[in-house]
């Protein structure tokens, strides 16, 4: 048995609801990768480094499968640079070189609309707003429309962003059909010539197909002349663990998702699980939400994002 | 929840299944599934070393016993380890003495504790309580709206000035003192990062109400940071239990067992749907049976009947086990059904149900619901009685009357009979070899096995009788049939 695992279990956690051992482990995860940096090592990987890897990656909510990948690769390949920049190539190649870029490119005379998913409590009003503003700031004239039309006061949650960003807003009164708003607020932006729609829907469930069918429904009306939509963003909490992969996966489907907006990264949470969201599908983090105030949306740099994995 | 988990120590019972004895080397091996699995589940990792120790030391000090398998052996101490996590130091709501009780909600943001500060005011409203919120969530946008609009919907007021959260808190409380409300609900706010400001103004909400209860909303799909988030919580406010929301996202939910692993405090409530009513007490042996493949009957029939009407369901539910079930019993049962909710909510809850049947059922409409409802309703009373006299013209009429085609006429009426004749055989106590807990599971079963070549509205008659069927013994109308006695679940 590796030693690190025998360290382990002299501190083994007892589930008997004294927290005690919290601290320990807590403390054990903290600066971790610095143990692997410490040991030095040429070309083979070591059990021991292997599973102090293994355990970063697993704490990060990469998961089980794309966690097991790299560690064969690991296996393989060994780590001629040592195992911490070894995990890093690593974990860089599952991001890949996509772009991410939000682009607004369209069809002649028509109107970019960036659609926003998700399930519910994961941000996307809030990174609606901040993404308002940003576009906003860069010149563009920016209608929102209110489509979320089951949660209790979302569209006054938008409204209080388009008041303070001094984007146009279309809403709808609570249970309308969310289709139509879009549809309105198309037909605004083409009266008052905005260059950009940003469209909010409602959080749902990645788990019921009526919803989802909905909200492919909400993406053809939004493709439709004089809208065009250039990006369908999924957004995503990072402290979601692996359910993330199946939320994708499911949204890819419903409504082309484009890329993903990654918020909440600033807690203790990692957002692992994109690495395996871009490995196994191939949708790319585009944004990341680092805090709460509206400049806090920021593009998304794969070194950076490993660089704050690893180091955690 | 945990259906990965599930699955898994499914396929690992069967593997191990076939052999005679757990050595060393299986043992390894299962756990190291058990392992997998837990973590596919997003229980967190010293969580789940602390689980496979404990699992281990179960099965390595007791004798292995002669009447199981090795797989059922590992099964049996996966399970009781699962109920003594899930539920060890159950919490009972008690009320204050001198009300109101004080119940403060804490939370990151995101986690859906404004939803289930109301949902939480519904229940007790449905205890025969008078709540009310406070919403002292100044921070979010629109967070007091919010709740206000909530509150409108169950009939509970919702206090709140701007000001600070602590004085909204404080002359919250006071309100409902002079309004006598005997619970009073406080929804505070969350924030993205645990941060120390938004602990302080947390306890400091905490210190001027003195809640009677402190609970920690945490969503069920969080990965690995739950443990974080819910020792931070516990440390600044010493909780006393946890609600978990988002339950009926799907397969995972390892989150709860690493809080309720950390913080030592039990789940005391779920939340398991998007309807302000879809909130329950959390059952842990329910949970644990469940995630062993059991299903959740127990749940089903509570749902049900808190649902149902119930003098509708004891009639048709006697009419059925005595095989004289009428198109007009199964269109109320139908309309019961939908009163429920989704069908996929309910699949979700039997046993033996697969995870792709799950899907199945989840993309059951209410359309396809409302087309068998329209067949039927095409139909006079007499014939809705006794099919039989269904004959060809008939038939086009009735396709034409529900505009639909006499095939899915033809379909239904097929199903149908052979619907009634499984429940006339059931009745008479011919219950096949089937798994579950009695007569009502294998009914449940009997249904989810048979859904891929029933139509939907046949799926939903299966479900609505399974969950409408009263409980065994209470079911004075019905014929006498074996019932109650529970036989093994299946092993797959």
């Amino acid at each position: 048995m590796p030693t690190i695992l025998v360290d382990e279990a002299v501190a083994r956690p007892r589930l008997d609801g004294s927290s005690s051992y919290l601290d320990q482990r807590l403390s054990g995860s903290r600066g971790i990768f610095d143990r692997v940096r410490a040991i030095s090592s040429s070309g083979a990987v070591s059990v021991d480094e292997l599973s102090v890897v293994e355990e970063v990656l697993l704490r990060s909510d990469v998961g089980v499968s794309t966690t097991n990948v790299i560690l064969e690769s690991l296996r393989t390949h060994g780590a001629p640079d040592g195992v911490a920049s070894a995990v890093r190539q690593e974990l860089l190649d599952a991001l890949g070189e996509d772009d991410r870029s939000l682009h607004v490119d369209c069809d002649e005379g028509r109107i970019p609309v960036w659609l926003f998913v998700g399930v519910n409590g994961v941000g996307k009003t809030t990174s609606i707003g901040k993404l308002a503003k940003r576009e906003i700031d860069a010149g563009a004239r920016v209608v929102l429309a209110a489509g979320d039309t089951f949660r209790a006061a979302a569209a006054d949650q938008l409204q209080l962003w388009a008041e303070t960003t001094g984007a146009d807003i279309v809403r709808a009164s609570e249970g309308a059909d969310p289709s139509s708003v879009v549809h309105d607020a198309l037909e605004r932006a083409k009266a008052r010539k905005a260059s950009l729609v940003l469209a909010d829907t409602a959080g749902r469930r990645h788990t019921s197909s009526n919803l989802l069918d909905e909200l492919s429904k909400i993406r053809r009306v939004a493709d439709r002349s004089p809208g065009q939509v250039t990006e369908t963003l999924l957004v995503l909490d990072a402290t979601t663990g692996q359910n993330a992969l199946t939320q994708a996966q499911e949204f890819l489907a419903a409504a082309s998702v484009t890329g993903i907006i990654l918020t909440k990264l600033d807690g203790t949470a990692r957002g692992g699980i994109v690495v395996a969201i871009q490995r196994e599908l191939g949708v790319p983090v585009k944004l990341v939400g680092v805090g709460e105030s509206a400049d806090d949306l920021v593009p998304f740099v794969p070194s950076e994002f490993v660089e704050a994995l690893l180091e955690a | 929840m945990f259906d990965a988990l599930t699955d898994r120590l499914e396929r690992l019972s069967s593997s191990l299944r076939s052999r005679g004895r757990l050595s060393d080397a299986d043992l390894d091996a299962a756990l190291e599934d058990v392992r997998t699995a837990l973590l596919e589940a997003d229980v967190e990792l010293g969580v789940v070393h602390a689980f496979i120790e404990a699992v281990r030391e179960r099965l390595s000090g007791d004798v292995l016993q002669q009447s199981l398998t090795p797989g059922q052996q590992v099964i049996k101490a996966v399970h009781e380890q699962l109920i003594e996590v899930l539920g060890s130091s159950a919490l009972k709501v008690t009320y204050a003495s001198r009300p109101p009780t004080v119940i403060l909600l804490a939370g990151l943001q995101g986690a859906g504790k404004t939803t289930t500060a109301a949902k939480l005011a519904l229940w007790f409203k449905q205890q025969g309580r008078q709540p009310y919120l406070i919403a002292a969530d100044l921070q979010r946008p629109a967070a007091v709206e919010q709740l206000r609009v909530l509150g409108s919907q169950i009939g509970v007021d919702v206090f709140s000035v701007s000001t600070t959260p602590v004085k909204v808190a404080k002359a919250g409380v006071a309100e409902a003192t002079r309004l006598g409300r005997d619970v009073v609900i406080i929804d505070t706010a969350g924030r993205l990062a645990i941060d120390e400001a938004l602990m302080r103004e947390v306890r400091d909400i905490s210190k001027t109400t003195s809640p009677h209860y402190t609970f920690l909303v945490i969503d069920a799909v969080t990965g690995q940071s739950a443990v974080e988030t819910a020792r931070a919580f516990h440390e600044s406010l010493a909780l006393s239990g946890i609600i978990v929301t988002k339950l009926d996202y799907d397969s995972r939910g390892g989150a709860v067992l690493s809080a309720r692993g950390v913080v030592g405090r039990p789940v005391v409530f779920a939340s398991t749907g998007e309807k302000l009513s879809d909130f329950d007490l959390f059952h842990p042996d329910r949970m644990a049976s469940r995630i062993l493949g059991m299903g959740d009957m127990l749940s089903l029939i509570e749902e049900a009947e808190r649902t149902m009407d119930a003098d509708v369901v004891a009639e048709s539910a006697g009419r059925m086990m005595s095989g004289q079930f009428t198109l007009d019993d199964f269109l109320s049962q139908l309309n019961q059904v939908k009163k429920m909710g989704s069908l996929g909510g309910l699949m979700k809850l039997m046993p033996g149900v697969s995870k792709e049947m799950r899907t199945a059922a989840s993309s059951i409409e209410d359309k396809d619901i409302n087309r068998v409802e329209a067949i039927v309703r095409s139909m006079t009373p007499k014939e809705r009685r006794d099919p039989s006299v269904i004959d060809a013209s008939r038939r086009t009429r009735i396709a034409k009357g529900s505009g639909t085609t006499v095939p899915a006429v033809n379909q239904l009426l097929n199903q149908f009979t052979q619907m009634r004749k499984m429940m006339k055989q059931m009745a008479g106590g011919k219950t096949p070899d089937v798994p579950g807990m009695g007569k009502m599971a294998s009914l449940a079963a009997r249904s989810a096995q048979s859904r891929e070549q029933l139509p939907a509205g046949f799926e939903a008659l299966g479900a609505g009788m399974a969950a409408g069927t009263p409980r065994p013994g209470t079911n004075s109308k019905g014929k006498k049939k074996k019932g109650g006695r529970v036989t093994p679940p299946k092993q797959r």
